[in-house]
Parts: C-alpha cells; structure tokens; sequence
C-alpha cells in the first residue's frame, strides 16, 4: 500500500510539473465536441445521440494518457528499479489505475462542462449526479483496463497503435453500459433517476476487470 | 517430436469420415426447415464453427495458463495455435452467418442480434493477437504477454457475449435454440454430427500446425548442428512461438 501510494504521488508529482498529458487530453476532448458539432451538423443533442458523442470523446481522450501512462517508466529506466525493489508488484497496478482514474477524473472536470456549452442536452443539470455515477463508474474500468493495455503495449515495437487495438475492444463492455445508461437520461422526458442495470453491469464489469488484472499483473512486469 | 506426429493419420481418417457423414446428413437425411427452406441448412455448418471457434479462444486462454504455471513453450505453441486456429473458423463464421442472415432476415448484418454482434467484437478483440506477438521482438516475453492477452481475452469471451444480449431490446426469435429443446430427433442428430465433425475439424488442423512447427524448430536445431551457427540465417521477428 504504501508502495503504491509513493509511486501515485510521483506520478501526480510529475505530471503536475511536466503537464504533459492532462492539458492534451481536455484539448483533444473539447476539439472533439467541435468536430462532432461539424460532423452531426446539430447544434443541440439530446438522448442516445448525446450519450454518445459524450462517451466517445471521453474514450478517445482516455485513449492519450493510456498510451502515455508507463512511457516515462520505460525511457528512464523506472521499471528496472522498480523490480529491483524488494515491493509488490500489485502495487504497480495499483498506483496507475489509481493515477489514471484521477486523471480521466480531471479530464471530465473540464469535458463535462465543455459538453454542456457545445452539445447543451437537456435536463443537464437534474440529470448531472446520476451522469456523475456512471462517469466514476466507467472511470474504473477505463482505469484499470487502460493500464493493463498500457503495462502490455510498453513493451511492443508499435506502442501507439497497440495498446488500443487491443484496449477498445476490451473497453466495449463498459462502453455500451455507459452509453445506454446515460442516453435516457439526456432525453427530454427525462426522469434524472439513473438505470439501475447498467449501473450493474458497470460495476460487475469493474470487478471482473479489476480480479482479472490483478490476476495477471505479475507477468506483465518479469524482466 | 514424434508424439505430435502420432495420432495424426488416425485422426485425420476419423475427421474426414466424420465430416462425410455429417454432409451426407444434411444434404440428404434431414428435412427442409419448414419456414426457411433450404437456406437453413447453413445453420448444421454455421453454430457448429461458431461453437467451435470460441470454445477453442477459451482453449488457448486455458493453454495459456498452463504455459505460465509450467514455462514450458509446448504450452506457448498450443495456445498460439488453438487462437490461430480459432480465428480462422470465426471468420469461416461469421461469412457463413452472414449469408445465412441475407438469406433469412434479408441483410447482410443485422445490429439487432446480439450473438453476432459480440461475436463480431470478439474477433476484432482477437485479431491484435498476431500483431502483438508480432511487434514484440524478445521470444520469451512474446510468449509471456501472448499468454497474458490469451487469458484474458479467453476470460472476457463469455463476458462480452452477456453484457452484448443485454444490450439489445428486441430479439429476433431463435429458431433454434441451442438446447436442442425444440430440436426435432433428426435436426438434433444432424446438429450434433456436424458439430462433432467442426470439432474433430479444429483439433486435426490444430494438430497439423504444431506439428509443422515443431518440425521446423527441429530441422532448424539439426542444421545448426550440422553445419554449425554461421551457416544460420538469424532468426527473424515472428508471430509464431520459436
């Protein structure tokens, strides 16, 4: 635990005087909004259409840090250390996803709002703590996903271009739990009470993804 | 080497005949589908592939653990071969599925079946095996993470198939459900021939690629011996286990 609190806190240190990822991630998400505003030709949204355009984005935004989450690890010889310290290697696991999950937290600090100017759905405001539930939900399945996909690309010659080939189809599940959970409530008869299956399912998917790579961790960080 | 090699002409006899009988079944024994008429005899093909092709993505997740509990690269070459394989008969699938929903539904795709559709993110899934294995260059840890990715991908097969059904609100009615409750004696007859054929199918062509590759590893360790390391070509990157 405290391993993995050391290494959160150099990863937090570190991207707060770098500010590499953060700034890029909220950027690629608002120009998204603006090309999905060009792409769908509407100025308003509402429903699935919103619900999907909001995830998407996130998902694409996501996709950044995910690619970058273990690159400073890799080029700076950060995993050699770390395997000559005599510490758990969940803890690894541990301190990225929790990493991830405050910078996808962060991330949607800035697209939730962004969303609200651009796509201006309705109901935003009444349905804003359940979208909030669903957003920390798939936060950890993106969190703990992302950094198995990262831990695996890191290693391969084509890092940019594997970690999601193999990360989106893994990320479906939690995809569509998402989308389908949060497109009623962005309607215009919404009822601003969240669907309690995909709220479900979301979190079953988190267990599933989170025993599974923990289970599987381990191997990912041998030398 | 030998024991790849063992059972392979056995096999290979009771594959063929029993993929004959399994033919001969459908095309001559069993009667047209009342509703569908002939096109739904792809269905004796189709399911058993299907069927076939995900419990053999299972199969190599379960290889997989085998080969990071024992290190043995057997295990890393049994499970590369079982997901290769297995790819091969879910495209084999999903053409056949696909015809066979022009054929009865009208369109070639049809978002609103679930089981196709997480069939059809299950292959997207396991198309990035060979291209992973591929771009990493040091064999002991292709073989790791390939073994990584096989369990967790085999274990994210049956996941991905629930949370698709619950996506879709409304189900086409299935003909035939696979429980064979509503099976009449010979379509059950003929369904579970044909599977057991696609099965024998998979397991020989299976066979037959390790065995393959287990000979070339073999003729490539008697040449070095023979004519000495020089005489080698080095080894190129590669998707299969070396």
């Amino acid at each position: 635990m405290r391993t993995a609190l050391t290494i959160l806190r150099k990863d937090l240190l570190l991207e707060l005087r770098t500010l590499e990822m953060l700034p890029a991630m909220a950027m690629l998400a608002v120009i998204t909004f603006v090309i999905f505003h060009f792409g769908l030709s509407r100025d308003t949204l509402s429903g699935q259409l919103a619900a999907g355009e909001l995830t998407v984005t996130l998902l694409f935004s996501a996709m950044l840090g995910i690619n970058r989450l273990f690159v400073a690890e890799r080029e700076q010889g950060g995993f050699d250390a770390f395997l000559l310290a005599p510490v758990d290697r969940s803890a690894m696991l541990l301190a990225k996803a929790t990493a991830l999950y405050i910078y996808l937290a962060l991330l949607e600090l800035v697209a939730l709002p962004a969303f609200a100017l651009f796509a201006a759905p309705p109901h935003m405001g009444s349905s804003l703590p359940a979208l909030i539930l669903f957003l920390a939900l798939s936060n950890g399945a993106f969190a703990v996903i992302g950094t198995f996909v990262s831990a695996i690309a890191v290693h391969t010659r084509a890092r940019d271009l594997i970690g999601p080939m193999i990360g989106l189809p893994l990320l479906l599940p939690a995809l569509i739990a998402t989308s389908l959970g949060i497109g009623p409530l962005l309607t215009v008869h919404a009822s601003g009470s969240p669907s309690g299956k995909w709220l479900a399912v979301l979190a079953l998917y988190d267990l599933f993804t989170a025993l599974l790579a923990y289970a599987v961790f381990d191997f990912l960080l041998e030398e | 080497m030998t024991t790849h090699v063992r059972h392979l002409r056995g096999l290979t006899i009771a594959t063929a005949i029993t993929l004959l009988v399994a033919l001969a079944l459908v095309f001559f024994y069993v009667p047209f589908d009342a509703n569908q008429g002939f096109i739904q005899k792809i269905f004796y093909i189709h399911v058993p592939l299907a069927i076939v092709s995900l419990v053999g993505y299972v199969l190599g997740g379960v290889f997989a653990v085998a080969y990071l509990r024992t290190g043995e690269r057997a295990w890393d070459m049994r499970s590369y071969t079982a997901i290769h394989m297995a790819l091969i008969f879910s495209v084999a699938g999903l053409v056949s599925g696909s015809i066979w929903a022009k054929g009865s539904w009208g369109h070639w795709w049809v978002w609103s079946e679930p089981t196709l559709v997480a069939y059809l993110i299950v292959i997207l899934l396991y198309c990035t095996y060979q291209p992973l294995r591929f771009s990493i260059e040091d064999f002991e840890r292709q073989s790791r993470y390939a073994a990584v990715f096989a369990i967790v991908c085999g274990a994210f097969v049956p996941i991905n198939f629930m949370v698709v059904r619950l996506s879709v609100n409304y189900l086409h009615p299935h003909i035939l459900n696979l429980e064979g409750g509503n099976l009449p004696g010979s379509m059950k007859l003929t369904f579970y021939t044909s599977l057991l054929a696609i099965s024998l199918l998979y397991a020989t062509l299976m066979k037959y690629e390790m065995a393959a590759k287990m000979t070339r590893i073999e003729t490539r360790r008697l040449r070095r011996r023979l004519l000495g390391e020089d005489a080698m070509r080095p080894l190129g990157r590669s998707a299969a286990p070396q």
